[in-house]
């Protein structure tokens, strides 16, 4: 075993294994790149059903349905524009409130209705998930002083 | 009073810092004995300034003095006094202060265990941490100053935020800070010896004990800050590949791989260049983790209100960093060749390989960490990169290590024969066939990839003591010799057999999840429920006042087959002050399983939402990370670290009948 042998076996080594991680890598964010809209703009795009999204609105007042089993939830998600009916087979986070920003992330069904997967609302009453912010500025349905004590 | 000597203290410790950086540089280089000797006094110096900073905030936040601005926007006179204390790093400023804190804790002890360090490498060692003390204290002073006064000073301060009154995530970053700032040792070490152009077995022998201690404590920092996600967000999710979580992660793989690359340097002195450029590579992980979390480019519990002039510095600060130490690797480290040859197949080999898949995987999670922020910044759509990706990526990268993992020690150093290890492995392949079949069974074919989990978690448990039990030539010789055979190992096999058997513990732990159950259900008190062949009734629900806060707290009965199994109260509780609401979730465990139990909502006609999770093996999960940590700490408490640089003559007298560790 010389020195250079050593080395070339390395090298092969390192780049084999490069190869390998990029493929991974490469393959898994062609699926898993998930891409965050409002409301509207899922309208705009014509995400296809069952596409993993990122959806970030308010919740709208007076939306929120929960069912007797205490399980499902029902709410629907607007950007002032557009609202979507969403529906949630899991648990809110404690800070999930109408009137909230909230991040969802699911997909759409053949109804047009969205199944969330999960639903973010993070951490302190005055928080709006930065991507909810900029999509209500988008709409123009940003409300400068009220909400601006989103921290980031 | 306090507030202003803990600033002068500060703006002097900056001065010290400064002094500490050029002076013993320059000492060095000119062999000058009385410069190069500043050095230890400046670490000492700044460290007793910092830690009076320190200390003077800490009197502000407990004595609630509210002209201080930093006080008022964290603190509260209602706060319990232990969330008064940790309050000092719940918050931006303080948790900086604390980051420099540590910074010159290790610098001090550098300075304090150096004795047997050259005076040369020493002095560079201190100069370089003075320079990483000297960025910061800036960065503090600038932009990001605790002792700012509010005058006139207000009632009463804003409290903290509610989730980070938890004793779980009280001291989660002080651990967390210990690992992250105590990978500077390494890196300046590195650095020091690139200056000098010399890296050698001792060199390595400096640099692992200061590397294990940090990669323990900020294994205990992780795993600290996933248990509190577990019992705090109500579902019982224990990691969610969060941006803020993998800013942890990578320091965390970067430094293990380099634990076990400095290794070879010390045993084999080889590899020299690789291991200087993991320690560069492994700190400057540390400090993106730091620009992530501080400098608000993500959205989390940890993005404390951002001012941008923040981001910028730290950005600043990780290019000086980062681009001065890889520049000066550049020029630098073809000065390091040399050192033993070795075959694919050897030790040395097996971690090459555990470096390889460790970097790659920290490279993973790198890229789906900082693409979509990347995306953004170049005006790119908004895209998040979540588990599935993680899952994709990391573990194929994970699984070959851990089937490599026990193959690796009981190959020989230079030259080693796969078969021959993979033959003395037979007990774990046993063991590997028995849990497969076993798994099956039981779970009548149930979740493969699960079962396959746990054999793997067999796989490297059974290696780990297949190795020990080599080492003491159990069975082979009398009980008796292997007894003193035991005796004699170093506390290092000791320390590396734990760690690998709390790797294993952990993979249970992450397959055992697999089999969880849940129930979620609207339930009024006096129903019943069951979950897992509990059965779970609800008994009533009263109102408390805590010190800051009010809850609901439910009661709760969990039978098994009629038995009383524990008295469970989750509680649902309010801070008016933030206005904000948490979820005390409450536990049962076995340490085999346990029984999860969250109260939710009420449905405003009695019913109350409660979520009942079983969810097997999860303890192991903690329990695995913390015999790593333990591991790491029995392999520190080794002889070798504190006989110091003599050692090489000695090992062989001292070790006898190991075929090289």
């Amino acid at each position: 075993m010389t020195r250079k042998r050593r080395r070339l076996y390395l090298v092969l080594g390192g780049v084999g294994t490069l190869a390998v991680v990029s493929a991974l890598v490469l393959s898994a964010f062609s699926d898993n790149l998930v891409f965050f809209y409002s409301p509207s703009e899922l309208r705009d795009h014509g995400v296809p059903e069952g596409r993993r999204v990122r959806i970030g609105g308010l919740v709208e007042n007076g939306s929120v349905q929960r069912e007797p089993n205490g399980k499902t939830i029902e709410f629907r998600v607007t950007d002032g524009k557009m609202d979507l009916q969403v529906d949630y087979g899991g648990v809110v986070p404690d800070l999930f409130r109408e009137g909230q920003g909230v991040v969802i992330e699911g997909a759409l069904a053949r109804d047009g209705t969205f199944h969330a997967a999960s639903v973010l609302a993070k951490h302190d009453e005055n928080y709006m998930p930065r991507e909810v912010a900029d999509a209500l500025k988008k709409s123009g349905h940003w409300q400068g002083e009220q909400a601006a004590t989103v921290k980031q | 009073m306090m507030v202003e000597i803990g600033h002068f203290a500060l703006a002097l410790a900056l001065c010290v810092s400064l002094a500490q950086s050029c002076l013993p540089l320059v000492g060095a280089s000119r062999r000058n004995l009385a410069l190069m000797e500043v050095g230890r006094g400046a670490a000492f110096a700044s460290f007793a300034l910092v830690a009076l900073a320190f200390a003077a905030l800490i009197n502000a936040h407990v004595t609630s003095d509210f002209s201080v601005l930093n006080v008022v926007e964290n603190g509260h006179t209602d706060k319990p006094l232990l969330y008064k204390i940790t309050g000092v790093w719940g918050n931006h400023e303080g948790s900086m202060i604390l980051w420099v804190f540590i910074l010159t804790l290790f610098g001090a002890a550098v300075a304090w265990f150096g004795d047997n360090l050259p005076p040369e490498l020493r002095a560079r060692v201190l100069a370089v941490q003075g320079m990483i003390g000297t960025g910061f204290l800036l960065f503090i002073l600038f932009t990001s100053d605790p002792f700012l006064r509010q005058l006139p000073a207000p009632e009463n301060g804003q409290g903290l935020n509610p989730v980070l009154q938890d004793p779980g995530l009280a001291f989660h970053p002080p651990f967390l800070y210990l690992g992250y700032v105590g990978f500077s040792v390494a890196f300046s070490f590195a650095v020091a010896a690139l200056i000098e152009g010399r890296v050698d077995a001792a060199w390595a022998r400096w640099v692992r004990p200061w590397t294990l201690a940090a990669w323990c404590a900020l294994t205990i920092g992780i795993a600290m800050g996933s248990w509190w996600a577990y019992y705090t967000l109500g579902w019982g999710g224990w990691w969610f590949w969060d941006p803020v979580e993998n800013a942890s992660l990578m320091p965390w793989i970067a430094g293990t791989a380099l634990v076990h690359s400095s290794i070879v340097v010390e045993k084999r002195n080889t590899l020299k260049s690789w291991t200087v450029l993991l320690a560069i590579i492994t700190f400057s992980l540390s400090l993106v983790g730091t620009f992530l979390v501080r400098s608000g480019v993500l959205t989390s519990v940890h993005a404390f209100a951002v001012d941008p002039m923040r981001g910028t510095f730290i950005l600043l600060l990780l290019l000086v960093a980062v681009g001065g130490s890889l520049t000066l690797y550049a020029v630098r480290a073809p000065a390091l060749r040399g050192g033993g040859l070795f075959a694919p197949i050897s030790r040395e080999g097996a971690l090459v390989l555990n470096n390889l898949l460790l970097c790659c995987a920290a490279a993973t999670v790198f890229l789906g960490t900082l693409y979509p922020l990347f995306l953004d910044a170049v005006g790119g759509p908004k895209v998040s990169v979540g588990y599935p990706f993680f899952d994709r990526t990391f573990a194929p990268l994970m699984v070959p290590l851990l089937i490599a993992l026990p193959v690796g020690p009981l190959l020989a150093w230079k030259r080693g024969d796969l078969l021959a290890a993979l033959q003395r492995l037979g007990a774990a392949f046993a063991a590997v066939v028995a849990v497969i079949l076993g798994g099956l069974y039981v779970t009548r074919g149930g979740p493969v990839l699960a079962v396959l989990g746990f054999a793997l978690a067999a796989w490297v448990a059974a290696g780990a003591l297949v190795e020990w039990s080599e080492r003491v030539r159990l069975l082979r010789v009398p009980l008796g010799e292997s007894w003193r055979r035991a005796r004699h190992l170093p506390r290092a096999s000791y320390g590396m057999t734990i760690a690998h058997l709390g790797m294993a513990v952990t993979v249970a732990g992450f397959a055992g999840s697999a089999f969880e159950q849940e129930r979620i259900d609207a339930m009024r008190p006096g129903d019943t429920v069951s979950v897992a062949g509990f059965t779970l009734e609800f008994t009533g629900i009263e109102q408390l006042q805590g010190a800051n806060f009010t809850a609901d707290r439910g009661s709760f009965i969990l039978r098994r087959g009629g038995a009383i199994v524990a008295e469970m109260h989750p509680e649902k509780r309010f801070f008016p002050l933030q206005q904000t609401p948490t979820s005390k979730t409450a536990i049962h465990t076995n340490l085999l399983a346990d029984f999860y139990l969250a109260l939710g909502d009420p449905d405003g006609k009695g019913a109350w939402a409660v979520r009942a999770y079983w969810k097997p093996l999860v303890p192991w999960i903690w329990m695995g990370a913390v015999f790593m940590a333990l591991g790491g700490l029995v392999s520190l408490s080794d002889r070798r670290w504190r006989v110091g640089a003599a050692a090489p003559a000695r090992r062989g007298a001292a070790v006898p009948a190991t075929a090289g560790e």
